[in-house]
């Protein structure tokens, strides 16, 4: 569609917005994955609550806004299991070993001009690139 | 108190930007990265317009202390190491299997039906098992 670009800038101003509030109010880095990750883990024992609360934030919101998409939204989330099982384990081993994902690397250390996110960024981007490259139009799996 | 309050309002911010953005479309996601398919430019839109109000963010801790109080998080360490890489790169290869990163996961785990409960148990399974494949890693990089 071609709002599409404006309800990306729109949303990506939340984003950002919420990486602030994380930032300038309690003193720390938005970054999905290691909010989560602290959670089953065991790392994030010392502020277990403003993780559990930030995820709940997380999720409820999106659930308040959705009955105000009449068409409902689709996430066109693939049936195939294996992908999925795939995906899921190489997100997840993935984001703690790289120690962060698009949210973290992406969003809070690019805009912080830090190295290791831009680095970790061009990485990720690549590889999910290739990875598109070769399982859509090359082996045509997904 | 205080800081819970924070916590909540950063991920309902979080939350309602990765909805409204479209990012928990896998295909919008899919199609950022599908450079030889149907691109999709939306992605960037998303980074540009978090980047800036996040930029201005990290101007504002300088002289300052969190609202709450202790300090911010200290500089980005400059060098490079084998975590980053190989884990940037294995996430990218999951991200890029369905179009899913931890935000958009999270974010959709209300709407995304049993696909996205799966990605989420496996996610978490990965996320348990990452020190073990981090010291693997270690091991193999001491070697090199």
């Amino acid at each position: 569609m071609e709002t599409d670009w404006i309800w990306g800038l729109v949303g990506g101003g939340l984003i950002g917005l919420g990486g602030a509030v994380f930032l300038l109010g309690n003193g720390r880095i938005m970054g999905a994955s290691g909010i989560l990750g602290g959670l089953v883990d065991g790392t994030g024992r010392s502020n277990l609550a403003e993780r559990l609360v930030f995820l709940i934030g997380v999720v409820v919101t999106p659930m308040l806004l959705l009955p105000l998409y009449k068409d409902g939204v689709d996430t066109h989330m693939t049936n195939n299991i294996a992908v999925i099982v795939a995906a899921g384990l190489l997100v997840g081993i993935g984001t703690r070993i790289a120690n962060g994902c698009t949210s973290g690397h992406g969003v809070c250390g690019i805009s912080r001009l830090s190295l290791r996110g831009i680095v970790a960024t061009v990485f990720y981007i690549l590889a999910g690139g290739l990875t598109i490259a070769l399982f859509r139009h090359i082996l045509g799996v997904i | 108190m205080q800081r819970l309050f924070l916590s909540l309002l950063s991920g309902a911010l979080f939350g309602a930007g990765l909805f409204v953005s479209g990012m928990t479309d896998t295909t919008k996601v899919q199609g950022w990265l599908d450079v030889f398919g149907n691109w999709d430019p939306t992605l960037a839109f998303v980074m540009g317009g978090a980047i800036v109000p996040m930029f201005i963010a990290w101007r504002l801790t300088q002289g300052r202390r969190p609202l709450v109080g202790g300090t911010f998080p200290e500089a980005p360490r400059p060098e490079m190491d084998h975590r980053l890489i190989t884990g940037s790169v294995l996430f990218g290869m999951g991200w890029g299997l369905a179009g899913l990163c931890p935000g958009p996961a999270i974010a959709s785990l209300s709407y995304n039906g049993s696909g996205g409960l799966i990605f989420m148990g496996t996610m978490l399974l990965g996320m348990v098992a990452a020190p073990f494949f981090g010291r693997q890693l270690d091991g193999l990089a001491a070697k090199v």
